[in-house]
């Protein structure tokens, strides 16, 4: 059982380095700043919570582990205010976002 | 090479130390200045946490079953150094706006000719 | 192990410091000193120097880049670009810095337990602290008992350089024609914020009650004063961002902020004085009770408290002055 828990939380921890990984490859490699936010917004929420579900298997039961629980809570609920405050003042100061012309479909 | 694993830290902090003071010395722009300056500070921080860090220890926290702590006295001062700093830089900045304010720029080249024509 | 992730996250710190030094556009190079202060608090962290980790996390990725933000919205926000790098000022950093280089060649390495730093004074606040100060937090105990009269001289510091920001920017510009013009944006800007408004009710009394509990936990774990004052008006500046600062004025007037300011760094002293009159030197909160270790505890209590107020509200008359001042 301790084994399972074990590697789980290290299944965790890698897929949440990858994801956080590929949001900054994200952040770097797409062309427009509001789709640059959905890149940042991979590493905030799914890479993040990977991460600290991994601690949390690792920590058992105890007060890091309720730590870690509200720690989570409050990324998950300041990071998307953030990500909207951050997109709003782009739009708001006249960044608009890159359309790409369409072309005709036969 | 035991000479570079064990020096690196100090080598980061005085790479550090250097940038800030390039920004300081070279850059035109006072607000440029004043972030060289704090990243100076902040490599020093560096130099004497570094120094203060022993081998196999823990944090200078009393604990169960921690016998080896590393050295508490470098995180007193550079505790209090932090906040000391930040509220200097703010006198930095404060005067920063009050220049922009009477002069219309925070360039230094542009603040020495006003200066020197009459 | 910890030495891959220390070399790793300086190296980080070193590419962030030359980001900073190439790039023109102020605005992203005060965002990129935040991300230089999260870093050096994970670096702080992994050097086992958790109170200090914890304090240049507040300070530097959350005041610090507050008070920068609100300085280039004063001013400009592009540098003039240079034509070439400087290489005289380039050529005096490489001499500087390879001189110091030099000069480590005699450090001991790092994390070296034979260091001359670790022998004498260190090893013993380690030992007698446990018994005569009892308090599990040993930064605490050497910040606030064995070099309490240093910390007391850096709040005065700080209280100073407070007093020189009110007296640079304390009275606005160009009072009467404001007064009708700034009614409007601030309702246009609130509108734009409900999202903000909403979340930020949720939180600001969790940050409030979060900085209190650093404040008095700061014996046990890492904290203290310095930390808690940070925290503190980091609640506060979130307030007047979001509700604007006509609002967070007259939650916290003025009059009540400068005076809490000078009564932090009075309880500090105070205490000093008062185990002064009680038969002991300054500062030696031995004499405030009847057993030591009680008396030690009271007195690390209180000056923690003086520090605390002192820092927040020092914090929050800052970014009241930037905030309140108009552009030009």
């Amino acid at each position: 059982m301790d084994l399972i828990v074990y590697y789980a939380s290290w299944a965790l921890l890698l897929c949440g380095a990858f994801l956080c990984a590929i949001g900054g490859l994200g952040i770097l490699r797409l062309p427009d700043f509001y789709s640059r936010q959905h890149a940042a917004g991979i590493t905030d929420t799914l890479g993040s919570a990977f991460v600290l579900i991994g601690l949390m298997l690792q920590s058992g039961f105890s007060l890091n582990a309720a730590k870690l629980v509200m720690i989570l809570i409050f990324l998950i609920l300041t990071s998307p205010v953030a990500t909207h405050a951050i997109a709003q003042a782009a739009r708001q100061s006249g960044l608009e976002p890159k359309v790409v012309a369409e072309e005709d479909e036969a | 090479m035991s000479d570079a694993l064990g020096l690196y830290n100090y080598w980061i902090a005085i790479f550090l130390m250097m940038v800030g003071f390039y920004n300081v010395i070279a850059s035109g722009n006072l607000v440029k200045k004043l972030i060289g300056l704090s990243i100076f500070q902040t490599s020093v921080f560096l130099l004497y946490i570094t120094m203060g860090k022993v081998k196999d220890g823990t944090a200078p926290i009393l604990g169960d079953g921690y016998d080896t702590f590393s050295n508490p006295l470098p995180h007193v001062l550079i505790l209090t150094a932090i906040v000391v700093g930040i509220a200097t830089t703010a006198v930095g900045l404060a005067l920063v706006v009050r220049i922009q304010e009477h002069f219309g720029t925070i360039e230094e080249d542009e603040l020495i000719a006003q200066e020197d024509s009459p | 192990m910890i030495h891959v992730v220390d070399m790793t996250l300086l190296a980080f710190l070193a590419l962030v410091a030359i980001a900073v030094t190439r790039m023109t556009n102020l605005f992203a190079t005060s965002v990129l000193t935040g991300v230089y202060s999260l870093l050096m608090a994970c670096i702080f962290t992994v050097l086992d120097a958790v109170d200090v980790a914890f304090t240049e996390a507040a300070v530097g990725a959350g005041i610090s880049t507050v008070l920068f933000l609100a300085t280039l919205s004063l001013t400009t926000q592009r540098e003039k670009p240079q034509r070439s790098p400087n290489w005289k000022a380039l050529c005096v950093a490489l001499l500087t810095g390879g001189a110091l280089v030099y000069g480590t060649f005699d450090m001991p390495h790092f994390g070296d337990p034979q260091a001359p730093v670790h022998q004498h004074v260190g090893p013993h606040y380690i030992g007698v602290s446990p018994t005569q100060i009892g308090v599990p937090n040993m930064v605490t105990s050497v910040l606030a008992s064995y070099r309490g009269y240093d910390t007391l001289g850096e709040t005065a510091v700080i209280f100073t350089a407070c007093m020189a920001v009110l007296l640079l920017l304390q009275h606005e510009k160009r009072r009467d024609e404001q007064s009708t013009v700034e009614k409007k944006p601030d309702k246009e800007a609130m509108e734009h914020a409900i999202i903000l408004r909403v979340q930020s009710k949720f939180f600001i009394p969790l940050i409030l009650l979060f900085g209190l509990y650093v404040q008095f936990h700061g014996d046990f774990g890492p904290g203290g004063g310095f930390q808690a004052g940070v925290i503190f008006a980091a609640g506060i500046i979130l307030y007047s961002l979001v509700n604007g600062l006509d609002k967070a004025r007259q939650i916290i007037p003025p009059n009540v902020l400068h005076g809490l300011v000078a009564f932090g760094l009075l309880l500090y002293a105070g205490t000093g004085l008062a185990s002064l009159f009680m038969d002991g030197n300054f500062l030696q909160y031995r004499a405030l009770a009847e057993e030591a270790t009680h008396g030690e505890h009271i007195g690390i209590l209180l000056i923690e408290l003086g520090v605390g107020i002192t820092v927040a509200t020092v914090m929050t008359s800052m970014f009241f002055s930037f905030s309140g001042r108009r552009r030009s």
